[in-house]
């Protein structure tokens, strides 16, 4: 029969709840309003995180081969007198080339890992782009199109043109889309080279690609390798970077050094390279959390007044439960289980909104400008956060109930009685 | 055969000072007895209900109810004792105005939960019926009349079968007609099914009904 007993704390539980309909609502409310914040917040947030991360991960190398020529350099003291302690300040960077030394080779090894998905080699410089008269900063990126676009499938990126095209065309250029809107030319126009050494070369643009990245899509253009050797005056054995990508992109740490101690070179994963974007994902999560939970305990007081009100008013009631034999055990239950009915209800609730919330948002145009292509707010609706909001949202009523439910089963019945 | 039985019990109250309220009781109540219990007011014998009820445990001396002694016991073990053993008419009536008349005369059998709800709300109605309120059952409690209300407590008080009745001034709040209503109740609990009635009373004509007069002076029983 204790199902019996459980029952009727239950009820009295409810009765209480019901006798005062306004004040339930409002403690309920308070769980509800947390939790419906968190799950919008939250689904908004790593959204947008997801996002950014889709798009930077995919159009980022897992890992990234070059010569690092700002690696410190033994100075010639250092070489000549390796035994005793010899300073040298401020060391002048030595004119070297960026060059990748055996990059075919290397590649050719790298590409029997089997953990690797994909290789391309790729050389890179600082150009000016010249259109009529506007002068722009740009970006000019040589490879092998058809192993770049296996590695970050610029096909399914272009927006004019085809990559093909460009095998086609020795002279041809494929240029971001930002870039090409800012220089006000179309496919079929031609803009002037100049690299900073001032080789200057005409070249055709073949295609408009986006990335959706603006930093990506306002400076890059690709063209073949041999077009951007012949622009940076270099013999065909020049290659600046070696890009790969894995086929879990976790492993990129660990192979990455494997790779810098094989071939000593610089060897950097993608985390190394994107630990700013990385560090902001952590602080908007924090900031989701810390916000959600502020509210959740906002809420948690709420419970915890309203429930101490009620205690308070039904003092009475209390003594003459405990006078016709109800334990001290079951005066808590009575209270805990009224906290968690205003705290199951409220998540509920706060689910149901926080649900609703989320799709508006993720209805909302919103217009990501040239930073970032994106035309609706992208909102994730993982299940896990509604688990992790439903747990929440209990945990902090049962711990807001438990004081005052506490305090209620240590009432002395003929205290309240005597002083009728 | 006694029912309650209470040996050399004293109680001090420390606030504002220090002073003894209950002095040497000693007290023995037989089965089935209808006891009454008067003295001038403040002379302790609200204090002494309490301790023999069991909800106030300080004080000093024995305690024994139904053959158990019940000093020294914990407050979870004196709750489930109380549930069973002693039932309470206070002289507010004290019902919880929340839940209906039904509710709150079958609320001390569902918490014993010895028997099967229906038989409880069986029960509870047929304890309504004999005291004339069964009409009301199903109404809020807080919408009866005093004497009505006092007659709930009393149905509520009786639902465990528990051995002993304790009240304090059942009747203080009533008039003639439902102080007669009471008494003859009572009357009839300890003459018929041998329960134990101990009521506290100010009313003369009332105490001089029952089997016996305990008279209190002062925190001493003097008669
Ligand atoms: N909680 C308490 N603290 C201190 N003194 C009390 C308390 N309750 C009652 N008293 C005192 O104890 C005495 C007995 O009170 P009580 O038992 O209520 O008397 P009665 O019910 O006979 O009128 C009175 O003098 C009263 O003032
Ligand atoms: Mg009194």
């Amino acid at each position: 029969m204790a199902g019996n007993r459980f029952q009727l704390t239950f009820e009295i539980a409810k009765v209480h709840l019901l006798s005062k309909p306004k004040q339930t609502i409002i403690a309920m409310l308070g769980v509800t309003f947390g939790i419906a914040m968190f799950i919008a917040l939250v689904g908004l947030m790593t959204g947008l995180n997801d996002f950014t991360e889709d798009i930077t991960m995919t159009s980022a190398p897992d890992i990234h081969i070059y010569k690092d020529i700002t690696k410190p350099r033994q100075s010639i003291l250092q070489q000549i007198y390796p035994n005793d302690m010899v300073w040298v300040y401020h060391q002048k960077p030595k004119n070297e080339l960026t060059k990748v030394r055996n990059a075919k080779k290397i590649i050719e090894l790298i590409r029997k890992n089997e953990l690797v998905r994909g290789v391309a080699p790729a050389l890179s410089s600082q150009v000016f782009c010249n259109y009529g008269p506007v002068q722009l900063n740009g970006y000019i990126l040589g490879v092998d199109i058809m192993e770049e676009d296996k590695l970050f499938g610029i096909k399914s990126k272009m927006k004019e043109g085809r990559i093909e095209e460009l095998l086609a065309n020795r002279e041809g250029i494929i240029m971001g889309k930002g870039l090409a809107q800012k220089l006000d030319t179309k496919k079929g126009d031609r803009v002037v080279i100049t690299t900073p050494e001032g080789y200057t070369m005409t070249l055709k643009i073949v295609g408009i690609f986006q990335m959706g990245i603006g930093v990506i899509d306002n400076v890059r253009c690709y063209a073949n390798i041999g077009t951007v050797q012949t622009i940076l005056q270099q013999d065909p054995s020049y290659i600046t970077d070696i890009n790969i990508k894995l086929t879990d992109r976790h492993l990129a740490k660990k192979i990455a050094a494997e790779l810098e101690a094989k071939f000593d070179t610089k060897a950097e994963d993608w985390e190394t390279a994107n630990a700013t974007f990385l560090t902001g994902v952590i602080i908007r999560n924090i900031i989701t959390y810390a916000v959600s939970v502020t509210l959740l305990i906002v809420a948690g007081f709420g419970i915890y007044n309203i429930l101490n009100m009620t205690i308070y008013n039904k003092m009475k009631d209390i003594a003459i439960l405990k006078a016709m034999g109800f334990a001290g055990g079951d005066v808590k239950s009575i209270f805990m289980i009224q906290s968690l009915i205003i705290g199951v209800i409220g998540a509920m609730a706060g689910l149901l909104i926080g649900y609703g919330l989320s799709v508006l948002i993720s209805k909302t145009p919103f217009n990501g400008g040239d930073i970032i292509s994106l035309d609706h707010f992208p909102v994730n609706f993982d299940l896990k956060f509604y688990m992790i909001g439903v747990v929440f949202g209990v945990i902090t009523t049962a711990v807001a109930g438990y004081m005052p439910s506490r305090k209620a089963s240590k009432i002395d019945p003929i205290e309240i009685l005597r002083g009728q | 055969m006694e029912v309650l039985v209470t040996r050399q019990i004293n109680k001090y109250f420390y606030e504002p000072e220090k002073f003894q309220v209950l002095k040497e009781i000693n007290l023995t109540v037989n089965r089935g007895e209808f006891l009454s219990l008067v003295g001038k007011s403040g002379c302790g014998k609200s204090t002494l209900m309490y301790v023999l009820s069991t909800m106030d445990t300080d004080y000093e001396g024995q305690l024994e109810i139904a053959g158990q002694k019940l000093t020294g016991k914990k407050q979870d073990e004196l709750s489930a004792f109380r549930n069973e053993h002693i039932g309470f008419v206070f002289q507010f009536h004290y019902l919880l105005p929340e839940f209906t008349v039904l509710q709150n005369v079958m609320m001390p059998a569902l918490k014993q939960s010895k028997y099967a709800r229906e038989d409880i709300r069986d029960k509870a109605m047929h304890r309504l019926k004999t005291l004339g309120v069964e009409e009301h059952a199903h109404k809020p409690s807080n919408k009866l009349s005093g004497g009505q209300q006092q007659r709930v407590a009393i149905a509520r008080a009786l639902i465990n079968d528990p051995d002993i009745i304790m009240c304090d001034e059942p009747t203080g709040n009533l008039d003639t007609y439902n102080t007669h209503l009471v008494f003859d109740i009572f009357r009839q609990l300890t003459s018929e099914s041998n329960q134990t009635i101990i009521t506290v009373t100010h009313d003369d004509e009332f105490a001089s009904k029952t089997d016996r007069i305990v008279q209190m002076s002062d925190g001493r029983v003097v008669v």
